[in-house]
């Protein structure tokens, strides 16, 4: 009996599920753009909780999208909600994906089914053609823009700490790669410390602890990113070590988090490299562009990301920019 | 004679000594300390200098595994409750500690990411948050005593899921509590002006009193123990099992809240999926360090606390050795076997075995 009941209540909430999706079918049919959002959790990070809201402040039905989004740090789970979308019929799959592998199967449905893909913010492996585009932030670009900015300060020596992110993450790799390659083409430069702090502030205060007490001189903090600055900098006003613009520590730091650039702004640290949060605008040019039957000239598109100097940096910039 | 009979004396007691649970930790120590000395003696150094505002403060290794092993002793105390009571362990303490830090935050902050004044006494707000975690941990413990689920098991819930609440509670943003607005609330996680020892090693050093003196007057470790060994045997003895695993969480919630407390005031602010990343795992080393078994019943509580210490002089020691990030947890991993593996009670008979053989021999000389 109460198992019937239950196939009963099921059954019922199925076919009010079935009149719900026919109501947004119709009001979809205005002209409306379907595109289908997977994304990874906005919990993850401060980066992830500014793409997520790009997208929704973008994809709206003012501007002509109807739009349904899914939030998975796991693999699985996103090829099941793509998979939904798909069944769903939308025009556009707009995806970041958690993991690299697995996607060819689902991709390929999706083309079958006419379901335009666009990658943004991760690139995955798969067939090229499986997807329209893809849209990527350059991490090694990122590094190479901030230590730039490094050399341009013409220190007569760099005694640097570098503080990592989690060891492997395409972050990381991009974000140490440029600093390391300098460190090694030139005398002056010295990672006087070189530790993975795991984008935790509290292990990046460990470890400028720790440096400061074995009493090695140092210039330059690079850390990979804010929270990890931050933490560098507690230790360094324990000290009292002074840091920031004209003083005896450099802090350099990523991701522009709204605070960070405050902190450039005061002047207490000295530089903040961009991570670009704000795809939406990429993505939107690029329907566009498919919608008017155009073919996109590139299948990767790279970003512009700043690196932010305290000593230009307005209020402005903040405001824009931050996170 | 009569010197010789004292070394005897001494000698009876260096072996019984090593028979003992805190051994282990204590040997751990030694060892740690032992090597510093040999590689770096100035690892030992300690300088009173001033920090940014003026108030003097102490700085060094011995300081730095001071102040940031206060957290893990805290957590250390509760785990080694919940260890002994229900022979398990609870995972989900990092977790509920950024749920405990969001909790203080949000009063503090109400829906500002940067005020310009505190909303609430920040007494109130620890309040709060001693009372949100002490309900997670009611939630854990309820799981445990009364529905008979396995304690990983059932703190896997809040492992999997309490960041994602940290971050709801604070609306997914990430509160700033910046020096001009709450001058006093960068205390608990760094200094009292004027005095140069770091709070976090004050609060570690109250919440040990008050579980000695807990001990010591109430029989919360007896009963504990008891329940650990035997639920059956000590229900028969009109112990109420289920009510005392569900305490031990309780208990491991408020520890959680104080960790907490002291994690967001270090840095003024949170971030929820890196704060006290892992801290679960030290915790549990701490007590198996201790020598305590991790399936429950004697608990030694001295021992635990002496093993958070040992994990963050460990810690220190590599970041002060700069061994090379990649190699960081390897590192950590060989040390912890060892460690490990001396505790092991096989390995421990073994080595009392060893000491016997070598004690005739040297009471043979003194005859």
């Amino acid at each position: 009996m109460k198992r019937k009941l239950l196939a009963l209540l099921t059954a019922t909430l199925m076919v009010v599920g079935l009149v719900g999706c026919g109501g947004e079918a119709a009001s979809s049919e205005g002209g409306l753009i379907k595109v289908g959002i997977i994304n990874n959790d906005p919990n993850e990070s401060g980066y992830r909780t500014a793409n997520v809201n790009d997208m929704k402040a973008t994809f709206t039905e003012e501007n002509g999208y109807d739009a349904s989004f899914a939030y998975s740090l796991k693999n699985e789970e996103q090829i099941q909600s793509a998979q939904k979308f798909i069944t769903d019929g939308v025009d556009y799959l707009l995806l970041s994906a958690a993991d690299t592998a697995g996607w060819d199967s689902v991709l390929k449905d999706a083309q079958d089914a006419g379901v335009k893909v666009i990658l943004f913010d991760r690139t995955i492996d798969a067939d090229p053609s499986l997807y329209e585009a893809s849209i990527v932030s350059d991490m090694a670009k990122e590094g190479e823009t901030a230590v730039a900015w490094l050399k341009s300060q013409n220190l007569s020596e760099y005694n640097i700490i570098h503080i990592q992110g989690a060891m492997g993450s395409a972050a990381q790799i991009g974000r140490s790669g440029a600093l390391v390659a300098e460190a090694e083409a030139n005398a002056n430069w010295n990672i006087v410390e070189q530790q993975t702090a795991t984008w935790n502030a509290e292990n990046a205060q460990q470890i400028v602890q720790a440096v400061i007490d074995a009493g090695t001189p140092f210039n330059v903090i690079y850390a990979e990113n804010d929270d990890m600055a931050k933490g560098a900098v507690a230790a360094l006003d324990k000290a009292n070590i002074s840091h920031g613009v004209g003083k005896d520590v450099i802090i350099m730091g990523y991701d522009c988090n709204k605070w960070a650039l405050q902190e450039l702004l005061a002047g207490n640290w000295n530089y903040d490299g961009q991570c670009n949060p704000f795809q939406a605008s990429y993505i939107t040019d690029i329907i566009k562009k498919l919608e008017a039957g155009e073919t996109l000239a590139q299948k990767t598109i790279i970003m512009d990301e700043k690196g932010f100097d305290a000593t230009t940096i307005t209020q402005a910039d903040v405001d824009q920019y931050g996170i | 004679m009569e010197t010789k009979k004292k070394e005897n004396g001494f000698l009876v007691k260096l072996g019984n000594l090593c028979r003992n649970q805190i051994f282990i930790p204590i040997a751990a120590l030694l060892i740690l300390a032992i090597f510093n000395l040999i590689a770096d003696p100035s690892f030992y150094a300690i300088k009173l200098s001033y920090n940014a505002n003026g108030s003097p403060v102490l700085m060094g290794n011995l300081i730095t595994i001071l102040d940031y092993g206060s957290e893990l002793a805290i957590l250390a105390i509760g785990m080694t409750l919940v260890t002994a009571a229900s022979g398990g362990q609870d995972i989900s303490v990092g977790a509920t500690i950024a749920i405990a830090g969001s909790v203080i935050l949000r009063v503090l902050c109400g829906t500002e990411s940067q005020p310009t004044s505190l909303h609430a006494p920040i007494i109130v707000a620890f309040l709060v948050a001693c009372v949100v975690s002490m309900l997670f941990g009611a939630f854990n413990g309820a799981l445990v005593a009364y529905f008979k689920i396995q304690p990983m098991v059932a703190t896997l819930i809040l492992f999997t899921a309490g960041r994602s609440i940290a971050a709801w509670i604070n609306n997914n943003q990430l509160p700033v509590i910046s020096e001009e607005c709450s001058p006093t609330f960068g205390i608990f996680g760094n200094y009292i002006p004027g005095i140069p020892i770091p709070t976090p090693f004050f609060i570690a050093v109250a919440c040990i009193v008050v579980i000695f003196l807990v001990l010591k007057f109430t029989n919360l470790g007896l009963y504990t123990q008891a329940v650990g060994i035997n639920s059956k045997s000590s229900r028969l003895n009109g112990l109420n099992p289920e009510f005392i695993k569900f305490i031990s969480f309780v208990i491991l919630g408020l520890c959680v809240a104080v960790a907490g407390l002291i994690k967001v005031s270090r840095l003024n602010t949170i971030n929820y999926s890196v704060v006290a990343k892992d801290i679960e795992m030290d915790a549990i080393l701490a007590v198996a360090l201790g020598g305590n078994a991790l399936s429950g019943g004697k608990f030694n509580m001295t021992a635990s606390i002496l093993g958070a210490y040992v994990i963050q002089f460990l810690t220190t020691t590599l970041y002060k050795m700069q061994v090379q990030a990649s190699a960081l947890p390897a590192y950590k991993a060989i040390v912890v076997i060892l460690l490990v593996v001396l505790s092991a009670p096989k390995v421990r008979e073994w080595l009392g075995k060893l000491w016997k053989k070598l004690r005739p021999a040297s009471m043979k000389e003194v005859a």
